[in-house]
């Protein structure tokens, strides 16, 4: 027989205005299974938790129920508090009569009887909790970097200077990102690529970093810890240890495609380097363009390279690689402008998107910096800013605020006004969004300084006359119509997932929320671990977010995964699920309810097998399972019952 | 087998050409057209008021009488009874709990209504049963150089789930148009609103109207404008008397239903007595395209 003590604490006024706690101290003295109780102001202080230690000792307790607030609260505090006083943490169970009695009750009378029963419950829980310890498995000492754009690039920067290595995969031939087609960032003008690639230079001369360019996470089994993972690498048709960077291949090419780094505003050959400050620093050939993998059509780069570096017969590789901790850091794209037909993207070539805009105004771009438009390499004189395209539109489009297109709209407007002195830019927003440290300032002083024109509302239609674009849009503030003309016209369109974020997502079992992007385990709280374990999540795949942002949670999420990688073990909740062979008829209808994959069917044997690193502790199997095999430790049917009975004999 | 359609108030009186070329149209495609027995208006505007379910009782009365001439699909032309019906179709088709409560009220009726009937325009008919390839196959007089804007309005188009097309840029009209050989423009206020019903207490937001609407085509190069909506007809064709008179620099334009132009090309010709329904005479276009 169990010596259980029972502590009910008032929480100040928070328990105790609505539960009489003396009156529940002095009606469950006589509770036969209750040996010592008192109560307190406030147990989770340092003398409450001396309370409790000091009445194990005394009155020689072996099992503790405090009567508190949320076990999600101060469980570890009382655990530890117990541990501490010489007993198993699991002897110790929290009675919620805050946040489930006190707070959602008015009348004092209800309120108190509810917490006895509670309390009883809870008592009758513990009678049957079993002594556990922690559950142990070794550590793999590595961490995978999914995505190499500013997100993965900090990751790995600041796992590999503590000491560990990392893997880092890159769909695209270079590191770099969005970030890397970026002019001018905001609120401070720093050059884009002049902050960027020292990183990346960084990235490629660190020893303990493993890049894996124009390749893509293709399994991950293995749990937290313990990931093994299979990484498809695209045919390597030129060797870049061999490439010497001379161009030729290049020069021969006959094959002219739209180049992705300046979004289609210029042509790339199929043997290419992405700009010249790729990492890693070598040509690379477009399978779905290049005519040389039938040799008889081309073949021309081959016949060029006097480094030898080109190999046709190349095959797409599998790498397999075992890491403790994955960080994901997979970005994000543009909405799809052909969605807003209205305002005729694609139709007039004279519409471009922002990270064209930004490619016009790159000293690297396809204008060498200068602004000019793509229809005729004119200068264009008015150029019409267009906030929100996509976002903030619950009906048709995105329901959320894309939060960096109001800043870098405005940067826009600013870096047209420095390189078209005459030239008038003119915003369309919806609301100006500039929380951030000096990002107001910069908004209001382009307004001010640059001659801005803000006009808020959103624009209806965009159709060409003659040579001008025609703007129609209404100013919510006049509360009229506003036709406008402008020789340019800049969409700021909104932020979604990286195309093939959902099935990577489904692929590692990653949750996604309604908008696409990775969810993390909790919104305040752990911004940036996933749910499940071993996965951290940095950047834009989260969410939409800018450069310092996005640079501050891939620090986050590096040093979460160092504190994994920090020790030889990992230490798991005992907390889990258990079969009873005897009772396993192995359905394997567990298997399917599982959503952390922690079971599997030993088919040999015709029973299922927890995976105990793996389990969460969700139940789902044990109310799944037909035969009463699965049990949970210290939820045990049994435990539960005794738990009911209770509540329904009051 | 003839295809049954639903006329409505207007394509008996002011847009009985409409009517006319659109039977003789459908008449050399084969699939004449069938006027439902026993319809009545289609209720003119659908109603917004979510709880006043008398105000839709008109549509959904003509949908009942169709149910009840075992008609799966109904034929609309006139864009207006079209957006009307088909609203009230999505109407009881999308909510048990609004069909249960439409028979409740309906109680005198004989049958029971089920929300069987699919409410069609013709131009879809025309693209999806008939088909442009068809319509260029038959085309007899091709609208060879002739210019034509397609001018959709509203009620073709919104809300976005009644759209018989994309509905921020549908091409469905221009397409039938360049199916008869005709050079279509998609002029910048093809989809703008025409004034609709201003036309009556507030006559001069419609002729405001009608002067961007028939500017913006003409500066696009057309030489006539192409609808499907009578209203829509009516302020840009009729108001062009009262736009003219306030825009000095105002030029005039001819505005067709697809169908009578269909007509031509298709063979059944032009009917004198269409004329007169026109305010902007159209046949000195017609007859400078060698068309009549």
């Amino acid at each position: 027989m169990k010596r259980i003590g029972v502590f009910v604490c008032h929480c100040g006024v928070n328990i105790k205005e609505t539960v009489d706690v003396e009156k529940v101290t002095v009606e469950l003295k006589k509770h036969p299974d209750i040996t010592h109780i008192e109560n307190y102001m406030f147990m989770c202080s340092d003398p409450g938790q001396n309370l409790l230690k000091n009445a194990i000792k005394e009155k020689k307790l072996d099992g503790v129920v405090v009567a508190a607030c949320s076990p999600t609260l101060h469980e570890s505090t009382f655990r530890n508090a117990v541990e501490e006083a010489g007993l198993n943490q699991y002897q110790c169970e929290i009675a919620n009569i805050r946040e489930q009695c006190s707070w959602v009750h008015k009348e004092m009378k209800d309120a108190t009887h509810k917490a006895k029963v509670i309390i009883q419950t809870a008592v009758a829980k513990l009678k049957l909790n079993e002594s556990l310890s922690a559950i142990s498995a070794p550590v793999t000492r590595r961490a995978l970097v999914v995505g190499g754009g500013i997100a993965g690039i900090q990751a790995a920067i600041d796992i590999a200077d503590a000491g560990y290595e990392v893997v880092m995969v890159e769909k695209k031939p270079s590191l770099g990102g969005h970030m890397i087609q970026l002019s001018e960032t905001f609120p401070t003008l720093d050059c884009s690529q002049c902050i960027l690639t020292p990183k990346m230079v960084q990235v490629s001369k660190d020893e303990n970093v493993k890049l894996h360019v124009n390749s893509e996470v293709e399994a991950v089994e293995g749990y937290i810890g313990n990931f093994k993972v299979k990484i498809k690498q695209k045919a390597q048709l030129v060797n870049p240890d061999l490439c010497n960077l001379c161009d030729d291949c290049s020069d021969i090419c006959p094959v002219l495609v739209p180049d992705e780094h300046e979004e289609g505003l210029a042509w790339r050959k199929s043997i290419f380097i992405p700009f010249p400050q790729a990492i890693p620093a070598t040509f690379t050939i477009d399978e779905d363009s290049c005519l040389g993998l039938d040799p008889i059509a081309c073949g021309k780069c081959k016949d060029v390279c006097e480094a030898e570096a080109i190999n046709y017969d190349a095959k797409t590789q599998i790498i397999e690689e075992e890491v403790g901790a994955i960080i994901i850091a997979t970005g994000y794209d543009l909405y799809p402008e052909e969605n807003l037909a209205e305002y005729g993207y694609g139709k007039y070539p004279d519409v471009i998107t922002s990270l064209q805009f930004e490619r016009i105004l790159s000293a690297t771009g396809p204008t060498n910096g200068e602004v000019r438009r793509p229809s005729d390499g004119k200068v264009p004189k008015e150029v019409a800013f267009i906030h929100c395209c996509g976002s903030r539109d619950p009906d048709r489009h995105l329901s959320y605020c894309s939060k960096i297109c109001c800043m870098y709209s405005s940067k826009h407007a600013k870096l047209y006004k420095h390189k078209v002195p005459d030239g008038q830019p003119y915003n369309f927003y919806i609301d100006i969004r500039s929380g951030g440290k000096q990002y107001d300032e910069f908004v209001q002083q382009a307004m001010e300084e640059e001659e801005l024109l803000m006009i808020r509302g959103k624009v209806a239609r965009i159709y060409k006359e003659n040579d001008k674009m025609i703007i129609h849009g209404v100013d919510t503030l006049s509360g009229k119509g506003v036709q406008l003309e402008a020789d340019m016209v800049v969409l700021a369109m909104g932020i979604i997932p990286s195309a093939g974020t959902d099935e990577f997502a489904q692929k590692l079992k990653l949750n996604t929320g309604e908008d696409g992007f990775m969810v993390e385990a909790h919104p305040k709280l752990r911004p940036v671990e996933s749910i499940q374990a071993g996965y951290f999540l940095a950047g834009t795949a989260q969410g939409p977010k800018d450069i310092p942002e996005t640079v501050s949670q891939a620090s986050g999420a590096a040093s979460k995964a160092l504190a994994l990688l920090s020790s030889d073990e990992i230490f798991h909740s005992p907390i889990i699920a258990t079969v009873d062979t005897d009772l396993c008829s192995g359905c394997g209808i567990c298997v399917a309810t599982c959503p952390y994959d922690a079971r599997e069917l030993n088919e040999a044997e015709g029973v299922v097998e927890v995976n105990d690193i793996l389990c969460e502790g969700c139940g789902a199997c044990i109310s799944a399972c037909p035969s009463n095999a699965c049990q949970q430790k210290n939820f045990t049917n049994r435990q539960l019952s005794e738990m009911i009975k209770i509540v329904a004999a009051n | 087998m003839s295809l049954p359609y639903f006329p409505g108030c207007t394509l008996k009186v002011d847009a009985k050409h409409f009517e006319d070329s659109a039977m003789k149209v459908m008449e050399i495609l084969d699939e004449p057209l069938q006027e439902m027995k026993d319809w009545i208006c289609c209720g003119t505007v659908f109603s917004m008021t979510s709880d006043d379910l008398m105000l839709q009782l008109a549509s959904i009365r003509n949908l009942l009488r169709a149910e009840e001439q075992d008609i799966k699909e109904l034929i609309v032309l006139c864009s207006m009874c079209y957006n009307t019906l088909k609203r009230a179709e999505k109407f009881i088709t999308e909510d048990e709990e609004n069909l249960r409560k439409v028979n409740d009220v309906m109680y005198k009726e004989d049958i029971e209504f089920h929300g069987l009937v699919e409410v069609k325009h013709l131009l879809s008919i025309l693209k999806e049963r008939i088909t442009f390839n068809k319509i260029e196959e038959k085309t007899q007089k091709p609208l060879k150089d002739f210019k034509l804007g397609a001018y959709y309005g509203c009620l073709l188009l919104r809300p976005e789930d009644m759209a018989i097309d994309t509905f921020e840029d549908p091409d469905i009209i221009e397409n039938l148009l360049k199916s008869t050989g005709a050079d279509t423009i998609k002029f910048p206020y093809r989809l703008e609103c025409c004034g609709a019903y201003q036309t009556v207490n507030n006559k001069d937001v419609t002729i405001s109207r009608t002067y961007e609407i028939i500017n913006s085509a003409r500066k696009s190069g057309c030489e006539a404008l192409v609808t499907s909506c009578p209203l829509c007809a009516f302020n840009l064709d009729q108001r062009q008397k009262q736009t003219a008179e306030a825009y000095l620099d105002f030029k005039k334009m001819p505005i067709f239903y697809f169908t009578e132009l269909l007509s031509i090309a298709l063979g059944s010709g032009w009917d004198k007595s269409w004329e007169k329904l026109h305010y902007v005479d159209p046949e000195p276009i017609l007859k400078e395209k060698n068309l009549i």
